[in-house]
C-alpha cells in the first residue's frame, strides 16, 4: 500500500465513489442473500436425513404390554421387557415399604416421596435401567446383591438404589424411572 | 508433482503423467521425499499405522461379505465365519487383533511425537489432524466391537451411547436419535455396521491430509532441529527399507497374537449372545479405551465424568499451545524428559485402573492418575515452557551425531 503513488490511490477513491459504490453494495447484498438462502436450503435438506435416524413408526407402535403378576410373592420380583427395556416389578414386604417411606427427603440426591412412586405400596414398578449409563442393576431376584440400601445395585459403576428405586449412592444422577402403568385388575398390570 | 508446463517425458508413463501427474506425485512424495538422515526406529510407526489401516480395510471387506447386521442373525453369522467360512477364523482374528495392533502402533506414534515435540510449530495442524484420526479410530473401533452382538458388544454400546445422555436438556433426545429406538436394538446395529464400513475410508482421507501436512515441512527428527538440505536423504531406498524391516518385526509379533493367543485381548463374555435384560457383572471396554474409561469413572458425577473424558482428548489437540518451550526435542530438556516418562507411566496405570472395578483403592488410584493427567497438561507443561533451562543445542543435525 505504501508504495502506491498519490495518483493511483486517488483514482481508486474515484472508482469506489458515487454509483460504483452503490452498485457494489447491491451486489454484496445479492451475494449474501443468495448465499444465505443456499445455506438455509442445505440445512433444511438435511432434516429428512437426520430425522430418518429417529425411532421409526413401527418402533414407536410397539407401545404397551400386559403382565400377569399373580405368581409374585412378597419379597420377590420379576423382570419383563417393554420397548426393549427391562421393567422391574417388585412385590415389597412390609419392612421394605416402611423403609422406603421413612427415608428423609433431605438424604436423597433426587428427592421424591415413596408414595409418589407407587400406585399400591406393595407393588413397585420401575424401568430397570441405571440412570447413569444404562446398565441393568442387580437386585430384582432376592439372591442378587442389593447392597446396604436393600433395593438395587448397579455393577457397572457402583450406583446403589433403595427399596423405592431411589438413588442413594454412586454416580447415577436420578432415581430409577417409573414407567406409565395401571392396574387392569388386582393381578394384571398394563405397562405403557 | 511435475510442473504443469514441463515437457512430456517419453514412454507410456510419460504420456500418462503429462495428462494426470500421478506418477510424478508418487515419485516426489514416496521416492525423492527428502527425509532427515538421523531418524530412529521411533519414526517407523507412522507408515506402519498406514499399512495396518490397509490390512484392516482389506480383512474387514472380506468379513463384511459374510456378516449379517441384524440382531437375530449377527451373532450366528460371526460364529459361521469362525466355523464354516473358509479361512473365516483367520480373517476375523486378523481383524480383531489388528484393531489392537492399530492402537498400539498409534499410541507409540503419539508418544514419539510427544517426546520429540513433533507437535510444535510448524507442525501444529499435522498433530491436530492426528488427534482427529485418533477420534475417528475410537469411533470406528467402538462400532466394530458392537457388530458381533455379544454381551460385551451390547452393553458396551449401551454404556457408550448413554454418555451422550449427560448433555443437559437435549441429551436423552440425542441418545434416542443415536439408537433409532428406546434401547440399543436392530436399528442401532444396522447403522453401526454402515458407519463402521464408512469411517475407515474417512480415516484414509484424513490420513492423506496428515501426509500432505507432514510433507509440507518434512519430518521432525530426534534432535528437533530444523533439518538442513545436507542433513536430508531421499526416502527411497533409505527409509523404505527401514520401514519394511519394521513391518517384518511387527508382523512376527502380530502373528504370535493371531495364531497363538487370538482371544487374549478379547473378553469371554462376548461369546455370550447379547441379552438386553442382563448386564454382565463386570463390564470393561477394550484395553485401548481403558485410560479414558478410568478418567470417566474418576468423578462421582455423570456430566463431570463425561466432560473430563472428552476434555482429556481435547487437551491433546491443544498441546502445541500448552507446551510453548522453544526447544522441540525432549533430548535437550532434562526436566521435560522426566515428566514425559511420568506421563507415560501415569497413562499405563490409568489403563490398569480402568480395567478394575470402580471401588476402593482402584478408584483412588484412578482419581490420582486422572488428576496427574490434567496437572501435566495444564500446569507442568506451561510451567516448564517458562522456566526450564534446556541443555545447549547442537548447531546442526550433522554436529549432533
Amino acid at each position: 500500500m505504501t508504495t502506491k503513488t498519490p495518483n493511483s490511490s486517488n483514482s481508486d477513491a474515484a472508482l469506489a465513489g458515487g454509483h460504483e459504490a452503490t452498485t457494489a453494495s447491491r451486489r454484496d447484498f445479492l451475494t449474501m442473500a443468495a448465499g444465505g438462502m443456499c445455506a438455509l436450503g442445505a440445512g433444511v435438506a438435511l432434516v429428512p436425513f437426520v430425522d430418518s435416524m429417529n425411532p421409526a413408526a413401527d418402533t414407536l407402535a410397539a407401545a404397551s404390554i400386559e403382565v400377569d403378576i399373580s405368581k409374585v410373592q412378597p419379597g420377590q420380583g420379576m423382570t419383563v421387557s417393554w420397548r426393549g427395556k427391562p421393567v422391574f416389578i417388585r412385590r415389597r414386604t412390609p419392612e421394605e415399604i416402611a423403609e422406603a417411606e421413612k427415608a428423609s427427603l433431605a438424604d436423597l440426591k433426587d428427592p421424591q416421596a415413596d408414595k409418589d412412586r407407587v400406585q399400591k405400596p406393595e407393588w413397585l414398578v420401575l424401568i430397570g435401567i441405571c440412570t447413569h449409563l444404562g446398565c441393568v442393576p442387580l437386585g430384582t431376584k432376592p439372591t442378587e446383591t442389593r447392597r446396604e440400601y436393600q433395593g438395587w445395585f448397579c455393577p457397572c459403576h457402583g450406583s446403589a438404589y433403595d427399596t423405592s428405586g431411589r438413588i442413594r449412592q454412586g454416580p447415577a444422577p436420578t432415581n430409577l424411572e417409573v414407567p406409565p402403568y395401571n392396574f387392569v385388575s388386582d393381578t394384571v398390570i398394563k405397562i405403557g | 508433482m511435475s510442473a504443469p508446463n514441463a515437457p512430456q517425458k517419453p514412454g507410456l508413463i510419460g504420456w500418462l503423467d503429462y495428462r494426470l501427474p500421478i506418477f510424478g506425485f508418487m515419485n516426489k512424495e514416496l521416492r525423492e521425499y527428502p527425509t532427515p538422515k538421523n531418524l530412529s526406529y521411533a519414526w517407523n510407526f507412522g507408515s506402519l499405522a498406514g499399512i495396518i489401516l490397509l490390512i484392516m480395510i482389506l480383512s474387514g471387506l472380506f468379513l463384511a461379505m459374510n456378516y449379517t447386521p441384524s440382531t437375530d442373525k449377527a451373532f450366528d453369522s460371526v460364529e459361521r465365519i469362525m466355523r464354516d467360512v473358509n479361512f473365516g477364523w483367520l480373517l476375523r482374528y486378523i481383524h480383531a487383533n489388528g484393531a489392537s495392533a492399530f492402537f498400539v502402533v498409534v499410541y507409540l506414534h503419539m508418544a514419539r511425537g510427544l517426546y520429540y515435540g513433533s507437535y510444535k510449530s510448524p507442525r501444529e495442524l499435522l498433530w491436530i489432524i492426528g488427534v482427529a484420526i485418533l477420534l475417528l479410530m475410537m469411533a470406528t473401533a467402538f462400532m466394530g466391537y458392537v457388530l458381533p452382538w455379544g454381551q460385551m458388544s451390547y452393553w458396551g454400546a449401551t454404556v457408550i451411547t448413554n454418555l451422550f445422555s449427560a448433555i443437559p436438556v437435549v441429551g436423552d433426545d440425542i441418545v434416542t436419535w443415536l439408537w433409532g429406538g428406546f434401547s440399543v436394538d436392530n436399528p442401532t446395529l444396522n447403522r453401526f455396521f454402515v458407519l463402521h464400513y464408512l469411517l475407515p475410508f474417512v480415516i484414509l482421507g484424513v490420513a492423506f491430509l496428515h501426509m500432505i501436512a507432514l510433507h509440507t515441512h518434512g519430518s521432525n527428527n530426534p534432535t528437533g532441529l530444523d533439518a538442513k538440505k545436507e542433513d536430508k536423504i531421499p526416502f527411497h531406498p533409505y527409509y523404505t527399507i527401514k520401514d519394511l524391516f519394521g513391518l517384518g518385526v511387527f508382523l512376527i509379533l502380530f502373528s504370535v497374537f493371531v495364531f497363538y493367543v487370538p482371544n487374549y485381548l478379547g473378553h469371554p463374555d462376548n461369546y455370550t449372545p447379547a441379552n438386553p435384560l442382563v448386564t454382565p457383572a463386570h463390564i470393561v471396554p477394550e484395553w485401548y479405551f481403558l485410560p479414558f474409561y478410568a478418567i470417566l469413572r474418576a468423578v462421582p458425577d455423570k456430566l463431570g465424568g463425561v466432560m473430563l473424558m472428552f476434555g482429556s482428548i481435547a487437551l491433546l489437540a491443544a498441546l502445541p499451545w500448552l507446551d510453548r518451550h522453544p526447544v522441540r526435542s525432549g533430548r535437550y530438556r532434562p526436566l521435560f524428559k522426566k515428566f514425559f516418562w511420568l506421563f507415560v507411566v501415569n497413562a499405563l496405570v490409568l489403563g490398569w485402573a480402568g480395567g478394575k472395578p470402580a471401588e476402593g483403592h482402584y478408584l483412588l488410584i484412578g482419581r490420582l492418575c486422572t488428576a496427574y493427567y490434567f496437572i501435566h497438561m495444564l500446569v507442568v507443561l506451561p510451567l516448564l515452557s517458562k522456566f526450564e533451562k534446556p541443555h545447549p543445542l547442537p548447531t546442526s543435525i550433522a554436529a549432533a551425531s
